[in-house]
């Protein structure tokens, strides 16, 4: 292997259609951001998956660390009362 | 970290595991685990990438514009299969590059039915109707595997295979209903494709090494020997459909366990081919890195032509 600068790598994030959510598809290698789109475009949306693709390079994304979801997630856990379900109604009341 | 502690967490990884829980990339996972998973994802996307040689030396043969606008778009979805399997070796911390050093090297494996000739345009038929069905019977049963990037691919990968062994059963039944030369073509094909199809399933389960481990990761979900049954139960009657003959004198029906009985596969040849001495290794791997070698320049060009647009937009936002 030589020493040369490697492609980096880019998150790629394709919007199914119109009225959904960007959703993360995979990732892939590319020069640029330019690239990146292109062959995104070819890799993950040869049928018809996407209408929008957002390309962003994988080292600008931070991610939480699953050692650490104690003191991320559980604080919410005994949180009942942000439920619907948590409050006592009469049955009369409907729709609520 | 101690020696305890790694138990501890080893102890904590098998139960995930044995509650169907996924694995993903920032997990703690024990390096055995790592190790498999990058020597199995980086294999099977190696025989992504060298499986589109075979059929890629026939896109400009194909008899009409139906056949070849199919296979160009079967063989791009090989690219890009290799490509989804890539991406999920490297959340295991293996490079691109140390990847296609192994496969250049020889130090990494790939499917060993690459490593046959694609000799008549039957052959087109035979590998999407045969291989594929049989990498579609692996790949389904590892839609479910413990790893989450492997078994999001895999999702992937099977969704678009379907068509692919489609066109290539499409393609035998042309032939097969053709002109006697044309049906003579289709059954030499079936001819040699048939037992190297049967081998694509791996060793027999006594002779397999690693089956044990990975049926426990659950990077396997059924054993080769079932995996191989289930295929020749489903292949028989496409064949007799074909009007073509399975070459096994040894194939019959069996009401007891209600599935065929099959001849020896010649696992001498199986392991000669697996060591490099097929009748293709060296030809596949020197288009391989042909390939590599010659498109270095583009590379390099690329990422200079990036450098120097960045470094441009940097000194205009001065």
């Amino acid at each position: 292997m030589s020493d040369k600068k490697n492609w980096p790598l880019w998150e790629v994030f394709v919007r199914s259609k119109n009225g959904l959510e960007h959703r993360h598809f995979g990732s892939l290698h590319a020069a640029d951001a330019e690239m990146a789109l292109e062959n995104a475009r070819d890799v993950y949306t040869r049928r018809n998956e996407g209408v929008s693709i957002w390309v962003v390079e994988s080292k600008h994304i931070t991610a939480s660390n699953p050692e650490h979801n104690g003191e991320l997630f559980e604080p919410a856990q005994d949180k009942v009362y942000r439920h619907p379900t948590f409050y006592d109604l009469p049955d009369e009341v409907k729709h609520m | 970290m101690s020696e305890e502690q790694i138990k501890n967490l080893e102890e904590q990884f098998e139960a995930r595991i044995l509650r169907d829980d996924k694995i993903e990339p920032k997990d703690w996972m024990p390096e055995k685990y790592r190790q498999t998973h990058i020597r199995q994802i980086s294999q099977h996307a190696h025989s992504e990438i060298v499986g589109m040689l075979p059929e890629g030396n026939w896109i400009t043969r194909a008899p009409s514009l139906r056949r070849k606008v199919a296979l160009l778009a079967k063989v791009q979805d090989e690219g890009g299969h290799g490509l989804y399997l890539y991406s999920a070796a490297e959340t295991l911390g293996i490079s691109r590059d140390e990847m296609f050093d192994q496969l250049h090297t020889g130090k990494a494996k790939y499917s060993s039915i690459f490593n046959y000739p694609a000799l008549t345009w039957a052959d087109m038929g035979a590998i999407g109707w045969l291989v594929d069905g049989a990498a579609i019977i692996n790949q389904v049963a590892l839609c479910g595997t413990s790893y989450g990037p492997y078994a999001r691919a895999m999702v992937r990968i099977c969704k678009e295979e379907s068509f692919h062994q489609r066109q290539g059963y499409e393609i035998m039944l042309k032939l097969a209903n053709g002109a006697p030369e044309q049906k003579d073509m289709a059954q030499d094909a079936l001819n040699r494709f048939w037992w190297p199809s049967l081998m694509m399933f791996g060793p027999k389960d006594d002779e397999s090494p690693h089956t044990a481990q990975s049926m426990k990761w659950k990077l396997k979900r059924k054993t080769n020997d079932d995996l191989r049954q289930q295929f020749i139960d489903q292949t028989v009657p496409q064949a007799d459909i074909l009007g073509l003959t399975i070459p096994d004198p040894d194939l019959k029906w069996n009401e007891a366990k209600q599935g065929y009985d099959f001849g020896e596969i010649d696992w001498d040849e199986f392991w000669q081919v697996v060591k490099g001495h097929g009748p293709c290794n060296k030809e596949r791997m020197k288009a391989r890195v042909n390939a590599w070698e010659n498109g270095a320049w583009v590379r390099d060009a690329a990422m200079a032509y990036a450098d120097k647009k960045s470094e441009l937009k940097n000194k205009q936002a001065v």
